[in-house]
């Protein structure tokens, strides 16, 4: 489904990502963790398109069409999704309103019409539901104001809402207690399917046990210098980051 | 000038009017070399041969204008078509408060003690815009809110231009006095309805008594043959409480002279503005909060976008007096500039006189947040819309406190157009 080949990245002509390989199945849960600065975030986002970053060598794939000069609006239309460490707050916009929009400018670029005001209301009480969130809550201005947990929470919402085939959620259990992180990782295990691939970056193991990784990554200096099952992430947590250095120096 | 035709020497106000025309003379109009008007040319339109004095102004059928009026609420009306009253088109009332004309005002017996006290006391006696429609101007909105009184309704103010004139100069003449206690909500709006020259060069006063709250609200979308000089002078008296919402986001020309007097203690005022402009429009936002009396507040708040080749300035001067003690002044103008060729000048210009005071102020001119863009893309969201809708959440806070839904309805209307979007839902 997404495959990305000898990806190297750069932002301000300072090189980040230095040569990722990665390849995800349809159906798969992949965990990318790594020490901070390893260019974790970077990879999520030039994956969903941020211009920000510069591509100087190899691809991303989704399902077998190059991205290269796809637009990160195009990209979000063709199933990718991004959940964000850091949610920007729109003063003024409705969390109903931004969703609509979201929804009826992506359907608008596969041809198809609005969505029925009927059944928007009934999808959105459905996805809300799922993950627990209040009615008022959805009136409020996107992101303003909200806490930590109710912007994770946001963000996982906006994930069900629009029903993405790729879904990279960045350091969504940060700034989560435990009660926020079990509603979120239900609804991120119940969105899941054989037909769409998650890709969880975190620097914890935490998130984890919730939702359980088909495949674990250590990411390195802009490099995956480790892969395994999900029980590397249990040894991972054990050792701490430091006998990488330790290796990457050998 | 020829003016002995058309001024009324038994006018009441004919020795108001004889000063201001001499000192105006004295004056002139001003110029770049002044500070005030550094930023502001006026020497285009002074070159534009203007009528003063209409002819037949032209008919005008309430539906080919409807769409100017919050017509989804009921509201008196006072509405003016080429500088005269449009008795037509109008709602007004004495039923109670006194919402009508000026002219009636000026000329009727009955308001003569309140027209000695009130008029043309709080508007300058030296700036020459203010001095030139203090000599010419013959009509415009009277309002007044007896003690403890609150108008059923919402009170519109509308200047329609037709062209019946290839230039025409309009100085409507507006005096507001809210009474202790009472209440008012005002909308104005100046529109062109012609692609000839149009220069309005208007004078409101407004007298807010003890406790009296007023809130004011302009809407400045003309046309780009238009152009627009508001002169507002506030006099506020102890605990009243006004507000002045600007929304500028047409006209060739637009400069705005609000000027606030605190002649009280614990008086409020406010001021807030949103500009978006493109192609080559101007708006100049000068204002002016003395603060003359303790405990006092006042708040500025003004937000900019700026595109095309689009111009404006921000002057804000406050002005807190030496037993001004206890005064709270705050004033914050932020500006988004879209494009490489609009500017924008901004200037506090605080003069403090007082020790114990709190007086803030800040200015920003950025661009928009790349993250927050990506942000909205990255939800499937055009880059074009994306950018409406961070230019708007950057302006919301100012149209948080417009208290009318329907107007708050339009001017989201008026922004998403003038953003060019159509997002799907009523921002």
């Amino acid at each position: 489904m997404l495959k990305i080949k000898d990806l190297h990245a750069s932002v301000d002509d300072k090189e980040i990502l230095r040569g990722i390989n990665l390849e995800i199945k349809a159906g798969e849960v992949h965990a990318i963790m790594g020490p901070n600065g390893s260019g974790k975030s970077t990879l999520a986002s030039v994956i969903a398109g941020n211009e920000r970053f510069e591509v100087t060598q190899g691809s991303i794939e989704l399902s077998g069409e190059d991205l290269e000069e796809v637009s990160p609006e195009e990209r979000a239309h063709k199933g990718v999704f991004l959940s964000f460490q850091y949610p920007v707050e729109i003063p003024g916009v409705s969390v109903t309103n931004f969703m609509k929009t979201a929804i009826n400018e992506s359907r608008k670029a596969r041809g198809l019409e609005d969505m029925p005001a009927k059944d928007m209301l009934k999808l959105i009480r459905e996805k809300s539901e799922l993950l627990e969130i209040d009615r008022k809550f959805l009136s409020r201005s996107l992101n303003e104001g909200f806490s930590g947990g109710e912007k994770k929470r946001n963000e996982i919402f906006q994930m069900a809402m629009l029903e993405p085939k790729v879904a990279i959620l960045d350091e969504t259990d940060s700034g989560l207690d435990i009660d926020a992180l079990r509603i979120v990782a239900s609804g991120v295990n119940k969105l899941k399917s054989k037909d769409n691939a998650v890709i969880l970056i975190t620097h914890y193991q935490r998130l984890l046990e919730y939702i359980v990784p088909d495949f674990v990554h250590v990411l390195h200096n802009g490099k995956i210098v480790k892969s395994g099952g999900k029980e590397l992430a249990l040894e991972l947590e054990e050792k701490g980051y430091d006998w990488l250095k330790q290796e990457t120096a050998v | 000038m020829a003016f002995e035709n058309n001024v009324d020497v038994e006018h009441p106000v004919h020795d108001v009017r004889m000063a201001a025309i001499k000192n105006f003379e004295e004056k002139g109009f001003p110029s770049k070399k002044e500070e005030a008007w550094k930023y502001t040319s006026l020497n285009s339109l002074q070159k534009i041969d203007f009528s003063i004095f209409p002819k037949e102004e032209n008919a005008l059928e309430y539906k080919d204008v409807k769409r100017y009026f919050i017509h989804e609420i009921d509201t008196y009306k006072i509405v003016f078509v080429d500088g005269i009253y449009s008795s037509y088109l109008s709602e007004t009332t004495h039923d109670g408060v006194d919402i009508c004309l000026m002219s009636a005002a000026l000329t009727k017996p009955m308001y003569k003690q309140v027209i000695d006290v009130y008029f043309n006391k709080i508007a300058s006696k030296d700036e020459s815009l203010t001095l030139l429609n203090t000599a010419f101007s013959r009509e415009g909105a009277y309002i007044y809110i007896p003690k403890n009184k609150m108008p059923k309704k919402p009170i519109e103010i509308l200047h329609f231009s037709t062209g019946n004139e290839a230039s025409l100069l309009l100085q409507p003449r507006n005096l507001i006095i809210v009474e202790e206690n009472a209440e008012v909500q005002i909308i104005e709006r100046h529109q062109s309805l012609t692609s000839n020259d149009i220069l309005t060069n208007a004078v409101t006063e407004i007298f807010a008594a003890k406790s009296a709250i007023v809130d004011f609200y302009k809407i400045q979308n003309d046309n780009e043959t238009a152009s627009l000089i508001d002169n507002t002078y506030i006099d506020q008296k102890d605990k009243s409480l006004v507000k002045v919402h600007t929304f500028s986001f047409g006209g060739k020309l637009i400069r705005n002279n609000l000027n606030f007097y605190q002649n009280g203690e614990y008086i409020d005022s406010t001021m807030k503005g949103v500009t978006i402009l493109g192609e080559k429009q101007h708006v100049d936002h000068h204002t002016l909060v003395h603060h003359i009396e303790p405990n006092c507040e006042s708040h500025q708040d003004y937000k900019g976008i700026y595109g095309d080749s689009s111009t404006g300035v921000f002057n804000g001067k406050i002005i807190v007096d030496k037993i001004a003690q206890k005064t709270n002044a705050f004033q914050q103008n932020n500006n988004i500039l879209i494009s490489d060729k609009a500017s924008i000048n901004t200037k506090p210009q605080l003069e403090i006189f007082a020790d114990d005071v709190k007086c803030s102020h800040g200015c920003t001119i950025g661009q928009l947040d790349e993250d927050a863009l990506f942000y909205l893309q990255s939800r499937g969201i055009p880059k074009k819309e994306a950018r409406a809708l961070l230019m708007y959440a950057f302006a919301n806070n100012v149209l948080s406190s417009v208290r009318i839904p329907e107007l708050k309805t339009r001017i989201n209307k008026l922004i998403a157009k003038k953003l060019g979007v159509n997002l799907g839902f009523d921002l």
